[in-house]
């Protein structure tokens, strides 16, 4: 049954496995769907979707299978801008008519849409026949017919069978490439504990009770001791600049894991555009005077943070090595790229760079020549679960 | 369908409105035994809902509030050793038996209910990675084994679960092809007059509109670190009635009782920022027309 719709939905990039689709089977046994179309759009999408990011897949998915709803472009273009207009509302409640075999099958209700659209030739609001805001007529939008098909406009009833075809959840879409639990998994081994001598003490400490026990002569005696956190800090300095945009979905999900991953004591974040300057940026636009000086930032900072870079480091000699490199056309810079690279080098003790371009392709790159001096003063890593895995161990490594 | 179901339906309560969507996918999870996993902005009523499905069927209900620290563990039981050898130094009860010294957890109560009750585990994503992996097989199979009694614990009745997470961590494949999924999204401001109502039924219909109006015209900020929620506009609602802040009182430039909606200092200052813009803009067209 459907196993057709189950490879359509892997098809379009849904992770859905043999159990859910079990479960599924399952729930429609049992008649959970109500024997309507709605009824099992909501199944589906409660059963065998976990993740909001994923709905409009869905939506797309059913809307392919079940109606093979064509885009908007292959439509009449007129069509659209009919029902474009929002329907008058007031009146509308009394005069609904009580319609009897209120139900057609999908099939017919697609052909008659076919027809309708041949015949008909103007804008139609109210009414119960032709295509149009309002009125009964199985086809448009707001309208009351019970079973009919909806096009385009905010659903207001809701009534309509094409829940799907109004893509609700477009914004929530991501398309992961990479898991970014993946990331966060790697990035679970950047801990450093406690000392121990902050905080209330609110564990046992076994050993211990162990030996003031025997020391009391068998009498009990519980010692507690102090949990330990971990008290590693870091710095995120990020690339945004125009050579990066290949790279923004593997940034930006490593970038999400480590908001997410709240396993640090602290977190600062700054983007820079291609090399670091005078000024960090608080937003990925770098956008004028949201920004702290880069010296201010090293003063602030204690030498223990982590420094993490993530960029391409690549970028034109001059940009790294000339006073006044920078790309920025409004920017002029007293120092080069380099020596600013060089004075967090003298800050910050524990730093990488984390490079989104394979490790294998560093020699043959565009920014090759950049790459390979930024190395001398930064370990480098590809941007990948391995890479950072490595970095991390660098960046735990005692001085 | 006519004839009817052969399991609890869930119709949402007087005191809490579901939509369609999700009152459909609770039932199919009770249908289906599975655990029903909730996502959804916060104060969209996630927590709520557990609430409110235990009211509606008539069912006990049991809170699991996760914590940084909470270990799946913790919710089967605890053997409280340190209980133990305090008895064996100062007598009074039977040490031997260390029945006396398992506390059952959360899960484990939920298990041991001569009724069926309704499980929360509250904000599951707060807890470590590796933590809803860890309660799998619990779910699945409804049992768990105690070595030091030696002891099986099972399900008499299975409990309907209900789990919230706020997605601040990304929950393992595993778990999630286990669980029947809803995303609660932020409602609509006809929604939200309705959700009022049900809280405030004899409020000034006048006072709900402006606010509503203010709300929303906060929440379209993008650069909000915290966009007020629900729960935030009805307490709002009550400042302001407590306050007896008129309808009229309420305006973009000066909104009363600011801090119940924005919790942050920099979300008050970009209001701030956005209404004396606004007030500029509006001046110089006012200066255009005259």
């Amino acid at each position: 049954m459907f196993t057709d719709f189950f490879f359509l939905l892997r098809a379009y990039g849904l992770k859905v496995s043999i159990n859910e689709w079990m479960t599924l089977m399952e729930a429609l046994d049992r008649g959970l769907a109500r024997a309507s179309l709605t009824g099992f759009y909501f199944l589906c999408r409660a059963v065998l979707i976990k993740s909001e990011a994923d709905y409009d897949k869905l939506d797309l998915a059913f809307a392919h299978y079940f109606y093979g709803v064509e885009t908007p472009e292959e439509l009449l273009k007129k069509l659209w801008d009919w029902l474009d207009q929002e329907v008058p509302f007031e009146g509308l409640e009394s005069g609904v008519p009580q319609l009897e075999a209120t139900q057609f099958d999908l099939e017919e209700l697609k052909k008659m849409l076919e027809e309708r659209l041949k015949e008909q030739h103007e804008e139609h609001h109210g009414g119960n026949y032709w295509i149009g805001t309002g009125g009964t007529s199985p086809f448009g939008h707001s309208g009351y017919h019970p079973g009919g098909i909806r096009l385009h406009g905010q659903s207001q009833r809701l009534s309509a069978v094409k829940v799907a075809e109004q893509r609700r959840y477009r914004d929530f879409r991501t398309d992961r490439t990479l898991d970014a639990r993946q990331f966060q998994m790697a990035f679970r081994k950047l801990r450093q504990f406690s000392s121990k001598d902050e905080g209330p003490r609110t564990e046992l400490d076994l050993d211990a009770t162990v030996d003031k026990t025997c020391d009391a002569g068998g009498f009990l005696k519980l010692v507690w001791e102090r949990p330990r956190t971990n008290i590693i800090k870091v710095l995120l300095l990020m690339d945004s600049g125009g050579s990066m945009d290949s790279y923004s979905e593997l940034t930006r999900q490593l970038f999400q894991a480590t908001l997410k991953s709240r396993i640090f004591k602290e977190l600062k974040v700054y983007f820079f555009h291609n090399c670091i300057y005078d000024w960090l940026y608080h937003d990925p636009t770098c956008s004028y005077n949201k920004w702290d000086a880069t010296d201010w930032v090293m003063k602030n900072l204690d030498p223990e943070y982590r420094v993490i870079v993530v960029g391409d480091a690549s970028m034109a000699p001059s940009e790294l090595m000339a006073r006044g490199g920078i790309i920025d056309y409004f920017s002029y810079n007293e120092q080069p790229g380099i020596a600013w690279l060089k004075k967090l080098t003298g800050r910050f003790e524990h730093r990488i760079w984390l490079n989104p371009i394979p490790q294998s392709k560093w020699y043959r790159t565009f920014g090759a020549w950049t790459i390979d001096e930024i190395r001398k003063v930064f370990p480098m890593y590809e941007l990948s679960v391995d890479g950072i895995e490595q970095a991390v161990k660098k960046l735990r490594a005692a001085r | 369908m006519s004839n009817k179901p052969d399991f609890e339906v869930f119709r949402g309560s007087s005191n809490y409105i579901a939509s369609k969507e999700l009152m459909n996918s609770v039932n199919v999870a009770i249908a289906l035994k599975k655990p029903m996993l909730i996502k959804g902005e916060p104060g969209t009523g996630k927590t709520m809902l557990a609430r409110a499905i235990a009211d509606t069927l008539g069912k006990q209900l049991l809170v699991w509030g996760i914590k940084s620290t909470t270990k799946a563990s913790e919710g089967l039981y605890v053997y409280d050793t340190v209980q133990r050898l305090y008895d064996s130094q100062f007598g009074g009860h039977d040490v031997s038996n260390i029945r006396h010294y398992i506390k059952l957890g959360k899960l484990g109560e939920a298990f041991v209910s001569d009724e069926q009750a309704v499980l929360l585990i509250d904000e599951i994503d707060k807890a470590d990675l590796e933590f809803p992996n860890d309660l799998l097989w619990e779910l699945d199979q409804m049992s768990f084994y105690i070595p030091e009694t030696k002891e099986t614990i099972h399900a008499r009745h299975r409990p309907i679960v209900i789990i919230t997470s706020n997605a601040e961590k990304e929950l393992p494949d595993a778990f999630l092809r286990r669980c029947i999924f809803h995303y609660i999204a932020f409602p609509s401001p006809e929604a939200m007059s309705e959700i009022v109502r049900v809280h405030y039924a004899d409020l000034d219909k006048k006072l709900i509109e402006k606010a509503m109006e203010i709300f929303y015209w906060i929440r379209s900020f993008d650069d909000l670190q915290k966009k007020p929620s629900t729960s935030e506009l009805l307490d709002w609602l009550q400042a302001l009635v407590i306050g007896g802040v008129e309808p009229s009182e309420i305006k973009e430039g000066s909104i009363p009782f600011t801090g119940v909606l924005l919790k942050k200092n920099q979300d008050i200052d970009s209001l701030l920022n956005q209404a004396r813009d606004r007030r500029v803009v509006s001046g110089f067209f006012d200066a255009i027309r005259r």
